[in-house]
């Protein structure tokens, strides 16, 4: 059993909210005659103690502002607990950003060279390994040419790429894997499993559940600052995402004027349109959406998301994947959108969020609705507990060779 | 899993690092990390200088250009106008030697002034020891000073003002120069932090700065009485030493080793107050 490489003892940080500044001379002078506000007090971690070992893969999940980015910002050494103490055995790499200091105006060849020393490699390891990680970001060409005319993926490949050559002991990684195209994340994931792999301790913060799921064997799920479940990754998001949001076939969300785009209610309904309130697994379900956008947004782009209990991505599916030419949701004004998913899933519990934007670029990603989908009249138990992606309605035919009879059976 | 077996196994050197609440009414100096890091520190400095000269067309002459008007403006103005002595010493030579230092010290105090507020995100998105970025900060100055020390000999040889021994001390002049830069360096950096004031203030306190420090007169022009007084002023000792190293004015004493006393407990005073700050960089910058 390999020893411990990080051990959070107690650790808590506390932030000042609001506008606070310190008091200016004036202020200062007549501070007797008025008090300011006192700031307000925000615990972004409390009592946190967990303890990793040497390359353990932990996943760290949970709501945004529950505290994740601050733990790795604690064990990255770029902020202090209020009280309690981190340790980590060995060089921390940390990667809170792709491309921390990277420079328009200099060439990719010395961006390379600055990021490498910012994230903590010796100049030699930079150059032993320089190669590879140009080769790893494909930019060979561009090496001498400035950042600023860089395309956007080539700037983060080359930013992951050097990321990726770092030699740390232990690795933390917060949401950085959500820019970037699919084939860049398959690839960052790629490298992070390879790091574990190899030994290292990885920390990995993702709203990615899929994710989490294929690198980590533990995950940690971090809820107003304090651990609330801690163990197998399976078991752990699935008491995740039963508490994100509670099963129902309808949700509907709090005005916000502010917002450009907004979700205002999702539905579950049966193939005519009627609400169902236990949709079954045979029969095709509708999910229609309501938004409202406020702005003019050429090209605005559609996606609903399903995740199954296990954070696999069970669904994907983009407006724009088969749009047909015409439609669009460019004016600002109320939309409904829905769209039918045909009875392929097998039974569970099913996490829905519905994505807003253009392109790799993200307006809004909700977390929407989450709902059980149950089993077909009549199925068996055995049936609804076997492990599986898909469950189409499938016609068995088996049929004895020797005697000519059939034996057809659903 | 056997630890044994990866490919990553930990020597027995590898050391605990530590994260705890900050403790004790004294802060540490970590100058032993900061050297750890100093390719880091290098390189900041190295991108400042390279970033300066991009698609710029006169490139390092610019080094040398600023600090030339402004000792054409003195010795038109001061010498011709004004009368100002320098020590028998032509005054344009006089004068340019103390004025490309003292471009120095203020141009590299201003720029430690932008090396935290100006680099958030090198804050708060990594580790590394902050004492780094306003070091990073007065080093490329450094190339400019030596540009103009290249020209000051042009002018040497010029108004027939020969080096001497004396000449061989202006690298120590230099470093007590980086030195004093780098301790205003780090407490303007750690002030800018919290108070944007600074960026507001920087330019008028430089202004005082400049008639309070023997730069266009000599500080042989302050009665005997105000002498130790006004060497309490950490520019004097250094200007005053790096223009005799280089011309022959007239050569420290006693109160120029007040004077350099003054810097240090400054230097001093500054690591201890960034370091204090430090412990709240990330969360109010």
């Amino acid at each position: 059993m390999a020893g411990p490489a990080i051990v959070v003892e107690d650790v808590s940080k506390r932030y000042r909210l609001g506008e606070w500044t310190y008091p200016t001379a004036v202020e200062a002078l007549l501070g007797r005659l008025r008090s300011r506000p006192e700031p307000e007090i925000v615990w972004a971690l409390r009592d946190v103690s967990l303890t990793i070992r040497e390359g353990e893969a932990v996943g760290v999940i949970g709501r945004n502002g529950a505290g994740k980015t601050t733990l790795l910002k604690i064990l990255a050494r770029i902020t202090h607990p209020t009280a309690g103490v981190a340790r980590m055995r060995g060089r921390v790499g940390a990667l809170l950003e792709v491309g921390t200091g990277f420079h328009p105006e200099l060439t990719g060849r010395e961006n390379v060279f600055l990021n490498g020393a910012i994230l903590g490699m010796s100049r030699r390891d930079i150059r032993s390994r320089f190669d590879e990680i140009v080769a790893f970001a494909g930019v060979e060409r561009f090496l001498d040419t400035p950042l600023k005319r860089y395309s956007s993926g080539m700037y983060l490949r080359l930013a992951f790429a050097v990321a990726a050559h770092l030699d740390p002991e232990i690795v933390v990684v917060d949401e950085v894997l959500a820019v970037g195209d699919v084939e860049f994340q398959q690839r960052c994931l790629g490298k992070m499993s390879e790091l574990g792999s190899e030994g290292r301790t990885v920390l990995f913060v993702s709203h990615d559940l899929g994710a989490i799921g294929r690198l980590c064997r533990r995950v940690l799920w971090i809820e107003g600052g304090s651990v609330e479940a801690d163990g197998p990754t399976v078991d752990v998001i699935d008491r995740y995402l039963r508490s994100v949001v509670p099963a129902v076939a309808r949700t509907s969300f709090p005005d916000e004027p502010a917002a450009p785009i907004q979700l205002l209610s999702v539905e579950l309904t049966g193939e005519t349109g009627d609400p169902v309130e236990l949709p079954r697994r045979d029969e095709p379900l509708q999910v229609r959406f309501r938004f409202r956008t406020r702005e003019r947004i050429p090209g605005l782009d559609l996606a609903v998301v399903l995740l199954d209990a296990q954070g696999l991505r069970v669904i994907d599916d983009a407006w724009s994947d088969t749009r047909e030419a015409g439609e669009d949701a460019t004016e600002p004004g109320e939309y409904e959108a829905s769209l039918t998913i045909p009875a392929v899933l097998p039974a569970g519990r099913y996490l829905l969020s519905v994505w807003f934007g253009r392109g790799l670029e993200e307006f809004a990603y909700q977390e929407a609705l989450q709902f059980e989908l149950w089993p077909a009249l009549g199925e068996a138990e055995r049936s609804v507990r076997r492990n599986r992606v898909v469950q189409p309605p499938l016609r068995w035919s088996v049929r004895s060779r020797a005697q000519d009879s059939v034996r057809g059976r659903a | 899993m056997a630890a044994g077996s990866s490919a990553y196994e930990h020597g027995a050197g590898t050391q605990w690092i530590e994260n705890r609440a900050p403790t004790g009414r004294f802060p540490r100096i970590d100058l032993r990390e900061l050297f750890a890091h100093r390719e880091l520190v290098f390189f900041l400095a190295l991108k400042d200088l390279k970033l300066r000269f991009k698609q710029t067309a006169l490139g390092v002459a610019w080094a040398v250009v600023q600090p030339l008007i402004g000792v054409a403006v003195f010795s038109v103005f001061l010498r011709r106008v004004a009368h100002l002595p320098s020590e028998g010493v032509p005054y344009p030579l006089f004068a340019y030697a103390g004025y490309a230092l003292w471009s120095y010290l203020t141009s590299a105090v201003q720029a430690a002034s932008q090396s935290l507020i100006g680099n958030v995100a090198l804050v708060t998105k990594v580790y590394f020891p902050r004492l780094g970025a306003p070091l990073a900060a007065v080093l490329p100055g450094i190339v400019d000073l030596l540009a103009s020390l290249v020209l000051l000999g042009a002018f040497m040889a010029y108004f027939g003002v020969a080096p001497g021994l004396r000449t061989a001390t202006v690298p120590l002049w230099v470093l007590a120069g980086v030195l004093l830069a780098f301790g205003i360096g780090a407490w303007v950096a750690a002030l800018s932090v919290r108070y944007r004031d600074v960026r507001n203030a920087l330019p008028f306190v430089i202004q005082i700065w400049f008639f309070a420090s023997p730069i266009v007169y000599p500080s042989s022009l302050i009665h005997s009485g105000w002498r130790y007084v006004y060497a309490l002023n950490p520019m004097v000792g250094v200007v005053d030493g790096f223009r005799w190293a280089l011309v022959g004015t007239h050569a420290p004493g006693l109160e120029h080793l007040l004077s350099l006393g003054s810097g240090l407990l400054i230097l001093a005073a500054g690591l201890v107050y960034f370091a204090a700050s430090d412990r709240s960089f990330a969360d109010v910058i």
